[in-house]
């Protein structure tokens, strides 16, 4: 075997042990199911109240919404926050003292983030189909989209959050891009159509993946009629391709840089400078 | 023989701060290396180059032949470098964690076998425990661990033995000296004359940016210690005299006054003494 399919082997291997480990650690569940059921049990409140002007409920229709927030989460923030977290606490540096390691810590990371995120849209999918009338994944077209979405939302979104935990070094710091996350988020149709907005806060919404990743999953899942909530009543599939494809470009291009960087600056004393720190926070 | 660690007038700057002004020293196979030195003398820092995850201001580095600021993949499966454990990996199971890294050499030469290291290191009743319920002691073995799991040629260790206690800090020591006996050099930094002393085969000591001494602790008593001091009564009074060649001291003293002298001592400055005024001395300039 050659030392590059050597390391892919260790990293698939080590991002499926580490799935396997937040799956058996009740805290880590609690924390992954938490969330979903408080959405769930908001949500149903809301089953009855019709998004205006549209044959939906605003419970219908905030479920795939959330679908596509809890990709942009997973591949932004849950990256990022673990990337700030593990080059603190040295698991990168071990990473980059073993051969391939990098390589190897990259893909397991890819498997942890990817892995938990199809689990935390199925935690919301299967419950929300059930549960809500109007939410359909009946045609073969609304899983292979659902499909495309959810695996482009990823490919954009987590080399994006890869570069964002490169930039910081401490995840306090890295607490800071959950504000504009949560920012874009609140503006992102996620729980409330887009259309409502003033104009100049759906441009700036359209330009982030998290509104695209919304509309993708709401055109998978939501039934037709329930465009005439949407932008120019339309789904717009192009340009969700178009502008989540757009990101995804970018990140590629951006973060292998950005990574390499800030591994080479990765050595036993940066590690030792910010233990101590996050030492004295505590202590 | 090709030296495994070769080091000629390194220097590092940190913007205008020199700290190392010209290092030069080898290393052999099999040879255990003890670069002490006081705090801020700039082991870490040497250290950190030879491991490639520094760069040098100037000079020449090989390691395993290989200059580290071009180290690729393969080099580094020869490094084995020891860091100090935290939180990281809380959630792997000892065994899982060792297998795991162990994974990534099996392309270059013949690892560890996990039940084996997990016995030379001690962690057998641990092997199957998660990381986050070690002990301190437990995880600094695991740390040794990680560090040999690929069999490195050469193994580096910075100030390893930070927060031992005396028992953790001998059988540390055994395992250091298994490994020399396989051939494996060993780079370790101290600011603990003790410890050197116990581990190296070869001190060096670093001080003001150099390398001022190098040799086994006996050399480096011999040369370091240079004045001796020559104590004696005669006519009931006590002398006290410093001497840097304390022998014929003597023995123009006794040709001089023979049976007159008595309660003759003649005492070398130890290694430590030496050590420890050239600490101070260091920590004076350092303020
Ligand atoms: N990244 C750095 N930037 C600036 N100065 C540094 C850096 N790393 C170390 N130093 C300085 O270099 C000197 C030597 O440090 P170090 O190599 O850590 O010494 P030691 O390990 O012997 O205690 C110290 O004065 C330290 O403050
Ligand atoms: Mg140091």
């Amino acid at each position: 075997m050659t030392p590059v399919t050597t390391a892919v082997r260790a990293g698939l291997r080590r991002g499926l042990i580490e799935l396997r480990q937040t799956m058996s650690t009740a805290q880590d569940v609690v924390n992954f199911l938490l969330p979903a059921a408080v959405f769930l049990v908001v949500m149903l409140f809301l089953r009855q109240v019709p998004v205006k002007d549209a044959p939906i409920s605003v419970g219908a229709m905030s479920l795939p919404s959330m679908l596509g927030l809890n990709v942009a989460f997973g591949g932004l923030l849950a990256m990022a926050q673990t990337l700030t977290a593990e080059r603190e606490d040295g698991t990168l540096l071990r990473a980059k003292a073993v051969p391939n390691g990098m390589l190897g810590y990259l893909i397991g990371k890819i498997v942890t983030i990817s892995g938990s995120t199809v689990a935390a849209v199925l935690v919301l999918l299967v419950p929300g189909v059930l549960l809500f009338e109007g939410i359909g994944l009946t045609s073969l077209g609304a899983w292979l989209t659902l499909a495309w979405v959810l695996v482009l939302g990823l490919v954009a979104t987590m080399p994006l959050g890869a570069v964002l935990g490169s930039l910081f070094t401490s995840p306090r710091s890295a607490a800071l891009v959950m504000l504009p996350i949560m920012g874009l988020s609140v503006i992102s149709g996620i729980f409330y159509p887009i259309t409502v907005l003033p104009q100049w806060v759906q441009l700036v919404a359209q330009c982030s993946p998290i509104y695209w990743l919304g509309l993708g999953m709401r055109s998978a899942m939501l039934p037709d009629s329930a465009v005439v909530a949407e932008i120019a009543h339309s789904w717009r599939p192009l340009e969700t391709f178009g502008v989540l494809a757009v990101w995804a470009v970018l990140g590629l291009v951006l973060a292998p840089v950005v990574l390499r960087r800030m591994a080479r600056r990765e050595s036993g004393s940066s590690v030792a400078a910010r233990r101590e720190k996050a030492m004295q926070r505590i202590g | 023989m090709e030296a495994v660690l070769d080091v000629r007038d390194l220097r590092m700057r940190y913007g205008s701060a020199d700290v190392l002004t010209g290092v030069d020293f080898q290393a052999h196979r099999g040879e255990v290396l003890a670069l002490l030195g006081p705090n801020g003398a700039g082991k870490t820092t040497t250290i950190e180059i030879l491991e490639g995850f520094r760069m040098r201001s100037a000079g020449e580095v090989r390691v395993l032949g290989v200059d580290p600021a071009h180290g690729d993949e393969r080099w580094r499966a020869g490094l084995g470098v020891v860091l100090q454990s935290w939180r990281d990996h809380g959630k792997w199971r000892v065994r899982e964690l060792l297998a795991h890294l162990r994974g990534y050499y099996t392309c270059y030469q013949q690892p560890w076998q996990v039940d084996e290291l997990v016995t030379a290191v001690g962690l057998t009743e641990h092997a199957d425990k998660r990381v986050m319920r070690l002990s301190g002691g437990q995880r600094r073995r695991l740390d040794v661990a990680i560090g040999i799991v690929g069999r490195p040629k050469v193994l580096f260790l910075d100030e390893p033995t930070v927060g031992f206690d005396p028992e953790a800090r001998r059988e540390f020591h055994d395992l250091v000296h298994r490994l020399s006996d396989e051939d494996t050099t060993v780079l370790i930094t101290t600011h603990d004359l003790d410890e050197a002393e116990k581990l190296a085969d070869r001190i060096l000591i670093l001080a003001g940016g150099k390398v001022i001494a190098d040799g086994s602790a006996d050399a480096l008593s011999r040369q370091m210690a240079t004045e001796a001091e020559v104590r004696w009564t005669r006519a009931g009074q006590r002398f006290v005299h410093s001497e840097r060649d304390a022998t014929r001291f003597v023995r123009e003293l006794f040709a001089q006054y023979g049976e007159e002298i008595s309660d003759l001592e003649v005492r070398r400055a130890s290694l430590e003494d030496t050590y420890m005024s050239l600490v101070r001395e260091f920590e004076e300039v350092a303020r």
